[in-house]
């Protein structure tokens, strides 16, 4: 419980709170990306150096990128983003539901008994971690190469259709 | 690495999955919706790899595994979500999602 | 851990005089402090070596862009033009910062800010010399480039921050160009941490330590795959820092300039030193991925220090930079995609085919050596010349004309 942890969680919780409740996309996104830094850094305090790093490349490297593009090229003028009485009804149920599944989880986690014997973690190289994918999860790591492949070109054929050929047909 | 750490852990990742739940319920623009469905896949790999490194297999790294593939398919969901968040865009012109209700009833 | 190549106390005295005199400065701090003062000592020197070899490229890059076309640069400022990079620094320190009213304050200070901190970052994990590395983690190489990647997050936040829609246009142009270089410029190092099997900057230095028949160094360049590996980096090295001919981006005649547009004073010198920066870190990459970092090139030469041969290798890769800004023309953004997506990444992938089989095939035996580098250059150039045969396509045949003599 040292103060590197709380630093870390308290920022990350912080500003996804702050992200997820701003007018601004942009703004949300940015403060999304500092809530994945701060993810980061909580898998390098637990030694899990390959996640960290890995998160890192495709959270902030390429998932920002994408919700950032999405942003833009999605933009509406501001007048219509306004705060109603529908949307706060929804925030609070939204809320109520959070809160409920908050406290369910929390309980659970309080009130379950650790194991009794404490193991130390093995360190995890990326030879073990590279000699596992693709020995055992060999045909695992084939099929979300193919399932990214199949998600790339679905994605490109759905943003890249233009809707003036389907007026024409 | 005592209980109360772990126990703080587990709780940091359980309000990190009920803010990404509140966001897809509770906001109207479609691509914050979709950022907190990443926000709880997030959550979902923090807890493996909280159990992964105090409480591990001492044979396989079962958790960095799963955390692995889940980090490719959150990608993969985010591309293709974002996608379509653009293709509706064209359609209806605006992102909110009440909008898309032309099926309904 | 004990294959790394440790100082001994019989290396040379050269070669141990980094160390010596860093311990003389922490010999001074009581015991609990040593490792800390240590590492700042060596963030200290990283940076003011790399600040101050800034700005001797800034005029280096001048002077030899000027040479080569036929006139001599800066050199009125001292000697032969030397104090001319603390004069352009003088000059942005005391220019007005000017920042549109109806930009985002914030986001515009944070844009250069964060993209010099990121690019800064990635020297942590570069072996400068023997025992000569600030982190040494057994996941250098992939931290380097997770921290590169986060380099794009401040060019948008500058484009868009500056609330112009010129900048703002230029500023996903830019991006576009980053993301699709970031892809070749990865997959071409995954040879060499196939063939090294180790993601470690230092392991992968060390494992390019020997030499063949007293002359040939095991440097990752001289191999098949080593060597497309290699020309596949210095490219997607040159558009990832917008360097010329991939310098869309910053180019005077695009878009006023690009997503720097709204940029002045001492804001607009961060984006170049971090342009600098990025440069210098992808070449310091390189030397250590394919050109052995900081091993001598023969065994009679070992008595130069480590650290002097890593900067003989940087500086030469770093004028290569500019010898190739000097000579090739822009590229479009049309141009700079289609080469990327179209040629870059299957050349790539091919590599990567063709390491494989390059490591699968070690086992036939030292006979086979010709069968397999003649497989293996099949596999490298027939592909490479299908492909641009293809994408050349179509385009009028190229034609030289000279000065008349």
């Amino acid at each position: 419980m040292n103060a590197t942890l709380l630093i870390t969680i308290g920022v990350t919780l912080i500003s996804s709170a702050v992200a997820l409740s701003l007018r601004n996309l942009i703004h949300s996104v940015l403060l999304l990306v500092i809530t994945w830094i701060g993810i980061c850094a909580f898998y390098l305090i637990f030694n899990a150096e390959f996640i960290a790093f890995t998160q890192l490349l495709v959270y902030v490297g390429a998932i920002s990128m994408v919700a950032l593009f999405a942003v833009l090229l999605t933009r509406v003028a501001p007048s219509t983003n306004q705060r109603n009485k529908q949307s706060v009804t929804r925030f609070i149920y939204a809320l109520i539901t959070g809160l409920s599944l908050f406290s369910l989880m929390a309980f659970a986690v309080l009130h379950t008994d650790s194991p009794k014997e404490k193991v130390e973690a093995l360190p995890a190289t990326v030879y073990s971690i590279g000699k596992e994918l693709t020995e055992e999860y060999a045909p695992a790591l084939m099929i979300t190469g193919s399932l990214l492949t199949l998600a790339i070109l679905g994605s490109v054929l759905l943003a890249a259709h233009s809707p003036q050929s389907k007026e024409n047909s | 690495m005592n209980d109360q750490t772990l126990n703080l852990c587990l709780l940091f990742s359980s309000a990190l999955f009920c803010i990404g739940l509140i966001t897809t319920l509770s906001r109207s623009s479609t691509i914050l919706i979709l950022l907190g469905i990443e926000l709880m896949l997030n959550s979902a790999n923090i807890n493996f790899i909280v159990f992964e490194r105090t409480q591990p297999d001492v044979s396989t790294s079962h958790g960095t595994l799963f955390v692995l593939f889940t980090i490719a398919i959150a990608a993969s969901e985010a591309a293709v979500g974002l996608a379509l968040l653009i293709a509706l865009f064209k359609h209806q012109r605006s992102v909110v999602i009440d909008e898309a209700s032309q099926l309904k009833g | 851990m004990s294959m790394l190549p440790i100082l001994q106390t019989q290396d040379p005295y050269l070669e141990r005089l980094p160390l010596l005199l860093r311990e003389a400065f922490t010999h001074y701090l009581p015991e609990p402090w040593h490792t800390l003062s240590n590492q700042l000592i060596s963030i200290v020197v990283i940076l003011s070596v790399f600040g101050l070899l800034f700005a001797i490229l800034t005029l280096a890059e001048r002077k030899i862009l000027g040479h080569v076309q036929n006139r001599p640069g800066p050199n009125r400022t001292g000697f032969f033009g030397m104090l001319q990079p603390f004069a352009d620094g003088i000059k942005m320190l005391t220019k007005e910062d000017i920042v549109p009213v109806a930009a985002d304050h914030v986001l515009h200070l944070l844009a250069p800010v964060s993209l010099l901190a990121a690019s800064i970052l990635t020297f942590a994990v570069i072996p400068y010399g023997k025992n000569l590395v600030a982190l040494d983690i057994n996941t250098a190489a992939l931290y380097f480039f997770a921290v590169g990647s986060a380099t794009e997050l401040s060019v948008f936040m500058a484009g868009w921050s500056s609330n112009n829609k010129y900048s703002l246009l230029a500023a996903m142009r830019a991006l576009a160009q980053l993301i699709s270089y970031e892809l070749p410029l990865i997959i071409s190092w995954i040879p060499v941490v196939m063939v090294a099997s180790t993601l470690s900057l230092t392991r992968i230095v060390s494992l390019q330590s020997g030499y063949s028949f007293g002359v040939l160094p095991h440097w990752y360049v001289f191999t098949p795959w080593g060597f497309v590996a290699f020309a596949l980096f210095m490219v997607s090295a040159l558009a990832e820092s917008n360097r010329s001919p991939f310098d869309l981006p910053e180019a005077e005649s695009e878009l006023i300039a690009g997503h720097l547009t709204e940029y002045s004073g001492f804001k607009y010198a961060l984006f170049f030193m971090a342009e600098y920066f990025g440069m210098t870190a992808l070449s310091g990459m390189a030397v250590s991925l394919f050109l052995g970092g900081w091993n001598a090139p023969s065994p009679y030469l070992t008595f130069i220090p480590s650290y002097l041969w890593f900067a003989v290798k940087l500086l030469s890769l770093l004028a290569g930079f500019m010898w190739i800004r000097a000579t090739f023309p822009r590229l479009r953004i049309d141009q700079l995609t289609r080469f990327a997506w179209k040629f870059l990444v299957p050349l790539s992938l091919i590599n990567l085919v063709t390491t494989a089989f390059w490591i699968l095939s070690q086992n036939w035996g030292h006979l086979y050596f010709i069968p397999r580098l003649i497989i293996t250059l099949i596999l490298i150039v027939v592909p490479y010349i299908l492909l641009s045969k293809k994408l050349g396509r179509g385009y009028a045949v190229r034609t030289y004309s000279y000065a008349p003599q």
